[in-house]
């Protein structure tokens, strides 16, 4: 069987389960659509939230981050399992026993102000379209990639799938989908790693392999993976900037990852469906178990890619002749089509070289050997995909990748899909519009919001506008500045009001921002930035990915500031925080 | 939610009670996961340099696997401790 039907026949199966399961969870009514009737079990709700949170950039990005930035990028490792910690312990079991269906909804009542509400779902809405794009993008590259049909194509045939299952099922449909497409994606994320680390290390576990022995040197992996890069001109892999301002930019990116995860509505809301207050703590360990498996590995596969890489263009030692263009693997063929991989013959030897052109101390090295320039681009999201292939595995694991791909992306977008529709039909039409629409009318309200929030997404990801790598930044931004700090505020304080919590979300918002908007240009257009988004060239020395936790420092301050001079809250509103705080009958509690 | 406030009628003082506890573990839990993240990870690892493991050093390996396993610890031992907490109160649902 060649490549293509493989890959055929692993996506096709696979798309057909997520089908399956979706016409057998039909949602009948708004707590199915919304909370899928909190009946799930706090193990599935911990695997479907892991569905839900992986995405694209988890799946595809994130070791291509770590192979080529080493240490630095270990931001994103603590960054985005470190939110579930503030998840656990400071939102999700009081949300639960809130008991309402959205995030506006509690910043709404808790804050007895209808402008919060509405700040909170504009906040809601702009984070998840802009993560929305990110993985309608990537359905249509793996498409593309695998399946050889065109962009297009790929794309209507991914919105179509999730279109089927989250439109009809609501969060009951989405929450057993991702179940299942949380083991596709894990299976397709490890095997190839294992594989990999076998081969390196002969340690099956590659988490262990990443700190275990390399076979062929008989060196630690890691002391081998310093020595190449280091011979290629190239900072230490695991070497650390100790200066002060990129320890201080490390510290707030991190710190925006984390309160930017607890902040984002579309993980928030998976705790409303566990049956109780105890299972959402519970549920958010399980979150993590199903995380750490591929965060875990993902460092693994990052670092053993680089090395292969290396060895590959450099199979007998950097030093000696490098690889030549005309033997160069099937692999860089495959990804030189898509673009995504370009070679540049500088020097004009047929070879290809690949080090660091911009270090200084490396550059006279580098003209004794005759190296004219890098002459190879690797995209760094191919690293994921091209894993398998760069290793010679089989073809079925090459196939199986692909799925996974696909799953992890259309896992987040449904997720971010159905954040959007309630936030639309349960916040704006229902809680401010026309308050007495019928439960059936809410329902039907809901599905024509995921539908419009579909097709919206379908578009934007056939034509991305420019910026939408930048706008990761954005939604992470928005969300650590704005969302997480009013809820945090709204259960462990009774002090805070509806004057302070305006001010203060105003404040984090616009800061966050205004900061970002100078930095990447006004809406994201180009020539626009005021400051280069460098260490040394930001405004305060911070660069605007690492901005969101002033953001949300500013909002606490603003919020209690405001607070102190303004009336105190009213007493239903302390006898609100009281109840959220215990949890003794969430069970009962309703949607109304 | 007027079901919830009747919770609350029968004891105030059993309420603050928990509630002074729950914030309790969770600044001691935070503490733990400020100091594995960005201690360990970040500010601290100059400091631990001369811990090897694995070809590097300690504060590496907090940075891309310690802290990671660190969290998991935490939440599960928060569930643990506040399911106990819940009964120990008569705040269980």
């Amino acid at each position: 069987m060649d490549q293509y039907t493989l890959n055929l026949l692993f996506v096709g199966a696979s798309f057909a389960l997520y089908i399956g399961i979706a016409v057998w969870a039909r949602a009948g009514t708004t707590a199915e659509f919304y909370a899928a009737g909190r009946g799930v079990h706090p193990i599935t709700n911990g695997m479907a939230t892991a569905a839900d949170w992986m995405s694209a950039a988890s799946f595809i990005s994130m070791a291509g981050l770590i192979a080529f930035g080493g240490y630095i990028n270990s931001s994103f490792l603590m960054g985005w399992t470190g939110g579930y910690v503030l998840l656990a312990l400071l939102l999700a079991p009081y949300l639960r026993k809130f008991g309402k269906f959205t995030v506006p909804e509690f910043i709404g009542d808790r804050f007895y102000s209808p402008t919060a509400r509405i700040i909170a779902v504009v906040c809601l809405i702009v984070a998840s379209i802009t993560y929305v794009i990110g993985q309608m993008t990537g359905v249509g590259v793996a498409f593309s990639r695998f399946l050889e049909v065109n962009n297009t194509v790929g794309l209507m045939i991914g919105a179509g799938v999730v279109f089927f299952y989250a439109v009809l099922g609501g969060m009951k449909g989405v929450t057993y989908t991702q179940v299942a497409q949380y083991c596709v994606l894990i299976t397709a994320y490890t095997i190839p790693a294992i594989f990999i680390s076998l081969q390196l290390t002969g340690n099956p576990i590659p988490a262990l392999g990443l700190f275990g022995d390399h076979v062929e040197s008989g060196q630690s992996l890691l002391t081998r993976l310093d020595q190449l890069v280091t011979e290629l001109g190239f900072r230490e892999y695991t070497a650390q900037d100790t200066t002060p301002s990129s320890v201080l930019n490390m510290v707030l990116f991190t710190f925006s990852l984390m309160i930017g995860t607890a902040g984002l509505p579309h993980v928030i809301i998976r705790f409303f469906t566990v049956p109780k207050v105890s299972d959402a703590r519970w549920s958010a360990g399980w979150a993590l178990v199903f995380i750490a498996l591929l965060y875990l590995t993902a460092p693994a596969v990052g670092a053993m890619a680089r090395l292969n890489i290396i060895d590959t263009i450099y199979p007998n030692g950097t030093a000696e002749k490098s690889l030549a263009y005309e033997a160069r693997p099937d692999w860089m063929k495959n990804w030189e089509v898509t673009g995504l991989l370009k070679f540049k013959d500088k020097n004009g030897d047929g070879l290809i070289q690949m080090y660091n052109d911009k270090s200084k101390s490396f550059a006279e090295t580098a003209e004794s050997r005759g190296w004219k320039g890098s002459e190879l681009v690797v995209n760094r999201d191919i690293l994921v995909l091209a894993n398998p292939e760069i290793a010679n595995l089989p073809g079925w694991v090459i196939a199986l990748v692909a799925a996974g791909g696909l799953a992890a992306a259309l896992s987040t977008a449904a997720g971010l899909l159905l954040a959007i529709s309630s936030a639309v039909s349960h916040d704006l039409i229902k809680g401010s519009i026309n308050p007495n629409i019928s439960e059936k009318g809410e329902l039907l309200a809901a599905r024509l919001s995921m539908a419009v929030a579909i097709v919206v997404a379908t578009y934007l990801g056939l034509n991305p506008p420019g910026f939408a790598a930048q706008t990761v930044a954005l939604a992470f931004g928005l969300a650590a500045a704005s969302i997480f700090p009013a809820l945090m505020m709204g259960i462990f304080s009774k002090r805070v009001n509806n004057r302070g919590a305006v001010a203060g979300m105003l404040t984090g918002l616009i800061f966050t921002l205004v900061y970002i908007f100078l930095h990447k240009g006004w809406f994201f257009v180009p020539g626009t930035a005021s400051y280069p988004d460098t260490i040394a060239g930001s405004l305060f020395g911070i660069k605007s990915t690492a901005i969101g936790a002033i953001g949300a420092i500013l909002n606490f301050a603003a919020a209690y500031l405001v607070s102190s001079v303004t009336e105190d809250t009213p007493d239903e509103i302390k006898e609100l925080v009281e109840s959220v705080r215990i949890p003794r009958g969430a069970s009962t509690a309703t949607d109304h | 939610m007027t079901d919830t406030n009747s919770s609350n009628k029968t004891g105030g003082s059993n309420n603050s009670a928990y509630w002074s506890t729950n914030l309790r573990i969770i600044i001691v839990s935070l503490i733990i996961w400020a100091f594995v993240s960005f201690g360990c990870g970040i500010l601290l690892r100059p400091l631990l340099a001369d811990i090897k493991v694995g070809g590097t050093d300690l504060g590496f390996w907090f940075a891309q696997q310690g802290s990671i396993l660190v969290f998991l610890c935490l939440i599960f031992f928060y569930a643990w401790r506040m399911n106990k907490l819940d009964k120990e109160h008569g705040v269980d649902e």
